[in-house]
């Protein structure tokens, strides 16, 4: 029973962005970058909310993806999925290579090396101005359309359905990842670490490949947003990014794949009306906002709606 | 078809315009700024000169009212933003002219939208030389980094000044202002005695400032990022002694504009700059605009950033008058190039070749006039043109 109600729920979930593009035709700009945001903390999800590790410098691999994307196309290979591979690859070659320091410490530990490794990353992008543009940004991005049919344009329509299929498509295998037993498996260390070796699980090959799976996924974020936006400045890097990320992720409820869209959906919904009401101070009404929910819903929105759900039936 | 319409639309407008003003639809400007964030206050400068042109010369360009729509970027380098909001811009709100512009990163990745939008784009700050090039429909009223680093070098060069040792902030404009100030000055004979890049953030300077003591140099090149830092050094140039050594201290004026002056205080005394705007600027135009300005914003004291943005609208306003109010993107810029005005800057024009600005670039030096600390003007060089682009 409650199988079958979670299951329409998922199809009327999918259904809105579709709704979203008539409703909301002249903001498909912000809906691009609600998806590519989404999927940007869904990849932290998967190492945060179900392998436990934390991390306060998840922008250093979004960034590494929107450089190599940009970078591609401005030197020729301008093919959007080629970006997304390339994207990819080099976000998880470096979650891969990063993952032997960030797995060495405990929980604090953690924080400070993640935050050190996107720190030095910023940098390194902030002194090679020949290669990334520096504080101006990389510019000369050139894509081309995409399949060689639709090419980017002002509205953001092939930005839009774009972005959103790319969600689409890596929430699903993210889903069926954190159904599988190797996703079981996760959850178990992220409960007990010292139990979970007793039961003959790797943790620590586990712990590198989960850690290397979400910096490919946030590659891909980045080099989605290099791609719908042609430009990529080295903000992409920067610790707010990062941090707020984080915010997005406890709003929504981590631990939970659905947390992390609609966490993201409405933060960045509230961040754009309240920004537009009041340009000078609506970061104090987000705050606000912010301390409410995690007064009244400690695990985020999808813990609220869970109880809520749980309390209808009853 | 779309051409025929526009054409229409366009003609009807503009007879409109010239049988009654109250007929005419809005002119919509779009200003990208940040208002939160790190560069909150450029936002808040650059608004305060947008607001005051329009309260002191009314609301009405070329027989349309006026509607501004403030769309907060912050934190102003993130291009991605800049970008998605200048889009809503054009397509939702169906902007007419889109402004603003603080930070570089914004600029670039704006000018694409309004080359496709076929949009007139009016930088009112972002200060990298090429930000111009970006798009046809781009024009710029604030300046440039080598526009204010070459005149400082120049007149070290012809005012006894031999030997230079630079102290840059380690990134972009920093390197920036470094290149443009050694170009010149050993152009003009000079030499550059020793160069040293500091992290942009709360770097130590008591080395470096010894290291600049031991290699007794005529003056000291200085770029820092406004703010903090600029405090720190001053204060440590003045306790170790190189002031009393006879070194002396020069700078582009960003440095000490009136935003910061009075948070760094007496150690900023004696600074020289160079720059193209003052509060202290002596004309009818500036006396005018300070006083306007205090009336409307007693908090704040007029800077550079309100200037740019004061100036962008009288571009916009007199551009729209050429016209009869239409806001063709081609009839707009072929308007503005060559357009010549008294700014409270100076005299000020577009270069027709680069719709870039061309004005005057002044050496001033902090003095306490009153009770206030001011940039007052000893010199300038007339009518100069940004030398990043040639």
């Amino acid at each position: 029973m409650s199988r079958d109600i979670s299951m329409r729920a998922e199809y009327a979930f999918w259904l809105l962005p579709v709704l979203a593009y008539f409703v909301f035709g002249e903001n498909l700009a912000l809906l691009s970058q609600i998806a590519i945001t989404a999927l940007f903390v869904l990849s932290l999800d998967l190492i945060l909310g179900y392998a436990g590790i934390i991390s306060l410098g998840h922008a250093a691999f979004f960034g590494l993806g929107a450089y190599a994307a940009g970078l591609l196309a401005k030197y020729g290979w301008g093919d959007p999925l080629l970006g997304l591979a390339a994207g990819a690859l080099v976000a998880a070659t470096a979650g891969f290579a990063s993952s032997f320091l960030v797995l060495r410490g405990s929980d604090l530990t953690r924080l400070m090396v993640t935050l050190g490794v996107s720190l030095m990353l910023f940098e390194a992008a902030n002194k090679l101005t020949d290669f990334t543009g520096g504080v101006d940004g990389l510019q000369g991005v050139e894509m081309q359309p995409l399949l060689g049919l639709f090419s980017f344009d002002l509205y953001s329509k092939t930005a839009y359905w774009y972005s959103l299929a790319v969600l689409f498509l890596l929430f699903w295998l993210a889903r069926r990842l954190v159904r599988s037993p190797f996703g079981l498996s996760l959850r178990g260390i992220k409960q007990n670490v010292t139990r979970m070796p007793a039961l003959g699980t790797p943790v620590h090959r586990r712990l590198v490949a989960i850690y290397s799976i979400g910096a490919a996924y946030a590659g891909v974020a980045g080099a989605l947003l290099t791609q719908t936006t042609q430009f990529v400045s080295l903000d992409v890097m920067a610790f707010s990014r990062s941090a707020e990320l984080l915010l997005i992720l406890v709003l929504g409820g981590s631990g939970n794949l659905y947390g992390a869209l609609i966490g993201t959906i409405v933060f960045m919904a509230a961040h754009h009306f309240l920004a537009d009401i009041n340009p000078q101070y609506w970061q104090f009404w987000l705050g606000a906002a912010l301390v409410l929910v995690v007064l009244f819903a400690r695990d985020g929105i999808m813990g609220m709606l869970r109880r809520l759900v749980t309390r209808g039936a009853q | 078809m779309q051409h025929l319409k526009k054409t229409i639309a366009a003609a009807t407008l503009a007879l409109a315009a010239s049988l009654t003003t109250q007929a005419a639809e809005p002119v919509k400007i779009g200003l990208v700024l940040p208002m939160t964030g790190p560069f909150a206050a450029y936002g808040k400068q650059i608004e305060h000169g947008v607001k005051l042109y329009l309260a002191v010369n009314g609301d009405t360009f070329g027989g349309r009212k006026v509607e501004l729509i403030v769309k907060d970027d912050s934190p102003g380098t993130a291009g991605d933003v800049s970008k998605r909001l200048a889009q809503e811009l054009v397509v939702k709100d169906k902007v007419d002219i889109l402004a603003g512009f603080a930070l570089t990163p914004s600029a670039f990745a704006v000018a694409p939208v309004a080359t496709e939008a076929k949009k007139p784009m009016v930088v009112m700050n972002a200060a990298t030389s090429a930000v111009t090039t970006k798009s046809n429909y781009l024009v710029r009223t604030s300046m440039t980094l080598p526009q204010n680093a070459a005149p400082i070098a120049s007149w070290a060069a012809k005012n006894g000044i031999k030997t230079v040792f630079t102290l840059v902030a380690d990134y972009g404009p920093g390197y920036d202002a470094e290149g443009q100030f050694k170009k010149t000055f050993v152009a003009a004979g000079g030499q550059i005695s020793g160069e040293v890049r500091v992290p942009v953030k709360n770097p130590d300077f008591a080395p470096y400032l010894q290291k600049i003591k031991d290699t007794k140099p005529d003056a000291v090149f200085l770029f820092l990022p406004p703010g903090a830092e600029t405090i720190a050094f001053m204060k440590g140039y003045t306790e170790r002694g190189l002031a009393a050594a006879g070194i002396r201290l020069i700078a582009t004026g960003d440095l000490v504009d009136e935003d910061i002056l009075d948070a760094i205080g007496d150690p900023a005394l004696g600074l020289i700059t160079s720059f193209h705007y003052s509060e202290a600027h002596k004309s009818p135009g500036n006396k005018a605009y300070t006083e306007a300005y205090y009336k409307a914003y007693p908090k704040d004291r007029p800077n550079f950033m309100s200037v740019g943005g004061y100036d962008g609208m009288h571009l916009i306003a007199e551009v729209l008058k050429k016209t009869g109010g239409n806001t063709d993107a081609d009839k707009f810029i072929e308007a503005a190039k060559g357009m010549k005005w008294i700014s409270p800057r100076g005299p000020i024009s577009i270069d027709p070749a680069t719709r870039d600005i061309v004005q005057n670039i002044y050496i001033r030096k902090v003095e306490r006039v009153g009770n206030k600390l001011q940039n007052v003007e000893l010199d300038h060089v007339a009518d100069f043109k940004d030398p990043g682009k040639q």
